[in-house]
């Protein structure tokens, strides 16, 4: 009796289990991949970002009618287990596109396997400029504004001060290398006659920012450029207040405006940086309201950077995928080029030539209000206003 | 002038924050032989409780007394740790103790996060020290004096307390030879309690009195682990004074260092350690460790080769793995790749370790250098797959040739501290030499040729070289060459009495390791398809690691099955749940207390009491080594 039993209910278990299964085939699957070990200040609320957009998407159809379901993995901050993730995502989980990755290392291991295996990836937030030019590939779109595009948007603002000594601090990585370069080289293009008189590249988290200060002050420099973010950021701040640093220099700083950054400072945030950033508390357009209040009635929370990134990754996904009708990873890229969509910020657009979104960035300064860091003046720069000509891209570009 | 003075002060602070930490982990393993990973855990707890404390308790008080008050916390949480789970291992092969103290760390990673949350946290400024002194136009913040004097005060009070109290009197003669020490009927149990105690008192204490001036966060563990052990090793294992003296050292070359070379911090310690070592084997105010007295367990269990029953079990295992294809998918087989090149990486390092007794903790730099030789071959030489992967783990032996030679100089914890000096100079210049290695982007589109590229022939592939690595290295165990090197490793002097050159045997043997890992390091290259410097760094060597750990460091292939469990479970989890690490350290820790052997060397264990229990087996024997301690 007991081996009938047995067996009987294993029968129906895999009865089950391919019931299930087959109603899943009728769902729509995004692989979704990020650092939600090693970084989770940023993807936590992009996680939040994400899942509002799932809910969004499903309550309003779906795609073309089917559900969207995404398959979240955690990368550990690992191209390679980034590349196991994604593999299992194709090869097990069966979706449609992959999606997200923050490090641009592993934005960049994402992308060539999409290449390889021939799978659309829509990269979410990795800012190197490799990821659409120099190893671009026609699987690979990417959605954040890169780092040329954020260091052009300062540059606009940065030459118009009149500080002709610069200084810059960087995190020794590829992002604060490449951060610095442009700068340089689209500040100097506008202002011939500025001076780099001092560079500091502290390792990525471990800035001894004592001596990195002491050594910029003795430069003396008019003007500073900052790229170090997160807990590093946090170091520089303190030091360079307690040393006066900044006291009389202006300074212009990569993504410190983003809440992730700026509200850890809280009344140590200093006042007057050029930044880009999210000022959330102070966009008054009726997109961003819309996602505002939904976002705060489903979580109970403001939103970070994160949220508007991971909330606009599967909105677009979900545009390309609807606009496709299908899950050909060569008609998604098709229904990609050229795509335009609403977002939180406004019209965004992928382009053909580089799949690169015109999604913008906010540039202001950064305030001290009620013991908080804040952004004012800050107004909306547009992505497509701040990259280079399409005959430079072609040039950057390997042809596919 | 006044800028060098000021930079010179801005240094000694730094120095004096990293004395701290560095002291406590020094006093501990002077004593108790722990390499404990899980210090920097220690002191990010002590920033995250000191946080918490000051945000609650106000005043001037209030702050210094949250300082103290989370330090000793911590070191509550310390003893628990000891007496719950170390005091279990001590009998343990050496470095076992890491995996405990790893699995531990890998669990508080989460943790953290869980209680505190993933925002960055900013604590509040020391009352009385939130401004900065004038000196000649240039600030010094009057917390770094706080720290410039508070530096010598511990050390200090360290001092008398060793010199001038019984405790101090017992750690010292422990720390020179804690078997006299436990022979004379001190009672070693609450004495290692103290020293670990102690010296995650330090640990806190540095942790907390850095949220002043630093962010807490879950990551603060790793940015300073490495750190502290590189300037423990310098100054000497066991001594404070070297400690402090290294602190200064590290910190004041690297506040004049990056005027000079602003990207010099990256592997500024490590370029120290590497030169102080090769200068002085023992740190600069260490002393050379005395010869061990006991000999390793081995001498009860024999190594013998495989019986033919045990060979053909193996072959059927073998040939099982070889039927995957059949029916698994894609995934499944790219992830059994992936454990086939890990048991290829594993197994390298375990013929050093366990063969040798050479411990390396910079392993992944010869399985970097291997996949980098492909990405070069591929890339640039544009070779096709079979010349690279002939050629490719050339690199991985070329580089193990010249570190190698260094290295087998030293012993021990040093020679474990050299490796990884050399690991980390590798993974600086291909971080940071970007025209040739693509820096951290690394070197993209590396895929197999046709032949191999679907994932089952590339399994096979995997699988088969994995297979050939293993067989190769257990002929080697059982060669006159194995039988050289064990003796080198038993006991230098009396290898070098029968004519053994024990230095150049060494040597040969690292060479090897180095190259076997290699050939894991070029297959991996063409299994990701692309190369980064993540492939040298650090968490791969502790991972290699850990998968002899586990496998069973006195075995002779322990480290297959130790490679298997671990990567399965490994990419098992991270798949599952984002709470990897929390379940990963769990499931460490309770292999660490019930198996301290090790997997393989438990069941070795076990298998040997059976085979003795029903006939009577040779008296010689028959004692666990237990008893001999």
């Amino acid at each position: 009796m007991r081996a009938r039993n047995t067996i009987v209910g294993a029968a129906f278990a895999l009865l089950t289990s391919g019931m299930a299964h087959s109603a899943l085939a009728q769902d729509i699957k995004i692989g979704e991949i990020n650092s939600y070990s090693l970084l989770p200040a940023f993807t936590e609320p992009y996680r939040k970002g994400w899942q509002l957009a799932v809910e969004e998407v499903n309550a309003a159809g779906g795609i073309n009618g089917k559900k969207l379901v995404v398959v979240s993995k955690d990368d550990g901050g690992k191209p390679a287990d980034a590349q196991t993730a994604a593999n299992e995502l194709v090869s097990s989980e069966g979706v449609a596109m992959l999606a997200g990755t923050f490090l641009s290392n592993i934005g960049l291991a994402v992308s060539d396997f999409a290449n390889q295996k021939k799978v659309f990836f829509l990269a979410a937030e990795p800012l190197t400029d490799a990821i659409t030019w120099s190893k671009g590939n026609k699987y690979t779109f990417r959605l954040r504004p890169s780092n040329y595009m954020q260091a052009a948007m300062l540059v606009e603002a940065a030459a118009k001060l009149p500080a002709k000594r610069w200084a810059t601090i960087a995190p020794n990585y590829e992002y604060g290398q490449s951060a610095v370069a442009v700068f340089k080289k689209l500040m100097s293009e506008k202002r011939p006659d500025i001076q780099w008189v001092d560079e500091q590249w502290p390792p990525q988290g471990k800035i001894d920012a004592g001596p990195v200060v002491q050594a910029v002050a003795a430069a003396n420099p008019e003007a500073i450029l900052n790229v170090t973010f997160g807990a590093d950021l946090v170091k520089l701040v303190r030091e360079g207040n307690t040393r006066g640093l900044f006291k009389g220099r202006e300074v212009v700083s990569f993504l410190t405006g983003e809440p992730e950054y700026l509200d850890p400072l809280k009344d140590e945030t200093p006042e007057g940086w050029i930044v880009t950033g999210y000022p959330w508390y102070s966009i008054k357009t009726p997109e961003h309201d819309a996602f505002l209040k939904a976002y705060q009635a489903k979580y109970n929370d403001y939103p970070r950077l994160g949220s508007i990134v991971g909330y606009q990754t599967i909105k677009s996904a979900a545009a390309i995928l609807a606009k496709a009708g299908s899950t050909d990873p060569e008609k998604l890229i098709a229904a990609a080029e050229g795509l335009s969509m609403g977002s939180p910020f406004g019209e965004i657009t992928f382009r053909k030539i580089d799949h690169q979104s015109t999604l913008g960035a906010f540039v202001g300064k950064t305030a001290l209000k009620d013991g908080k860091g804040v952004m004012v003046d800050s107004s909306y720069k547009k992505g497509a206003d701040y990259l280079p000509s399409d005959a430079e891209i072609e040039k950057l570009r390997p042809k596919d | 002038m006044a800028f060098y003075v000021v930079q010179f002060l801005t240094g000694l602070a730094s120095a004096a924050s990293l004395f701290l930490v560095a002291s406590g982990l020094s006093i501990i393993f002077g004593v108790t032989r722990i390499v404990n990973f899980a210090h920097g855990a220690f002191y990010m707890i002590g920033a995250y409780v000191a946080f918490t404390l000051t945000e609650r308790l106000s005043g001037a008080f209030g702050f210094w007394g949250s300082i103290v008050l989370a330090a000793l916390a911590v070191a509550l949480i310390g003893v628990i740790v000891e007496m719950v789970l170390l005091r279990r291992i001590y009998h343990a092969p050496e470095l076992f103790q890491l995996l405990a103290t790893f699995g531990l760390t890998l669990m508080v990673e989460d943790l953290v996060v869980l209680i505190w949350g993933p925002d960055d946290l900013v604590g509040r400024r020391a009352p009385g020290f939130k401004g900065a002194i004038d000196f000649f136009g240039q600030n010094i913040p009057s917390y770094d004096l706080f720290l410039i004097v508070l530096g010598p005060v511990v050390l200090g009070i360290l001092w008398l307390l060793f010199q001038r109290t019984r405790w101090g009197v017992l750690v010292r003669a422990a720390t020179q030879d804690r078997d006299m020490v436990a022979a004379l009927g001190v009672n070693q149990k609450w004495l290692f309690t103290s020293v670990f105690a102690v010296g995650v008192f330090l640990a806190a204490l540095g942790g907390a009195l850095q949220i002043p001036r630093d962010a807490v966060h879950h990551a603060m563990d790793l940015r300073i682990i490495v750190e502290v052990f590189v300037v423990v090793v310098i100054g000497g294992l066991g001594s404070i004074v070297g400690a402090f003296v290294a602190a200064v050292l590290v910190s004041e070359l690297n506040a004049f260092g990056i005027l000079i070379f602003p990207k010099i911090s990256i592997i500024l310690v490590f370029l120290v350690m590497a030169v102080v070592l090769i200068v002085r084997p023992w740190g600069l105010f260490g002393k050379p460790e005395a010869a061990a007295r006991k000999t390793p367990g081995l001498t009860v269990n024999p190594w013998r080769p495989l019986t033919s029953n045990e060979r053909l079990a193996s072959l059927a295992a073998l040939a099982i793995a070889a039927t995957l294809p059949l029916f698994a998918g894609n995934y499944a087989l790219t992830v059994g790749s992936e454990i086939a090149i890990f048991v290829i990486f594993a197994v390298s390092l375990h013929f050093l370790m366990s063969v040798g007794g050479l411990a390396s903790f910079g392993h992944a730099a010869y399985f970097g250098l291997g996949a980098y030789g492909i990405a070069f071959l591929a890339k640039m030489a544009g070779l096709p797959m079979i010349v690279c992967l002939l050629l490719g783990p050339l690199l991985g032996c070329l580089g193990a040739a010249v570190f190698g030679f260094f290295a087998v100089q030293l012993s021990g914890v040093y020679f474990a501290m050299l490796t990884l000096a050399f690991a980390q100079i590798v993974w600086s210049i291909a971080f940071q030499w970007v025209n040739v290695t693509g820096g951290d982007n690394g070197i993209l589109g590396l895929w197999p040729s046709s032949w191999a590229a679907s994932p089952s022939h590339f399994y096979w592939l995997a699988l088969g070289v994995a297979a050939l690595v293993t067989i190769a290295l257990r002929a080697m165990v059982f060669s006159p060459f194995g039988y050289a090197l064990r003796a080198t490793r038993d006991s230098v002097l009396r290898s070098e009495a029968i004519g053994i050159n024990a230095k150049r045997i060494q040597w040969t043997a690292f060479v090897i390791a180095g190259t076997t890992a290699g050939i894991g390091g070029a297959l991996f290259a063409y299994l990701k398809g692309s190369v980064f410097p993540d492939n040298l760094g650090i968490s791969l060597s502790v991972d290699a690691l850990v998968m002899v750990l586990l496998g069973g460091v006195e075995t002779v292939s322990g480290a297959v099955i130790g490679a298997i469990v671990y990567k399965a479970l490994n990419i098992w989890l991270v798949s599952q749940t984002d709470l990897s690490k929390l379940v990963l350290g769990g499931f460490i820790m309770l292999i660490v207390v019930v198996f301290p052997k090790g997997i393989v060397g438990m069941l070795e264990m076990l298998a040997q009491r059976r085979r003795k229990s029903s006939p009577p087996g040779s008296p010689l024997l028959a004692k666990p080594i237990e008893s001999a301690e």
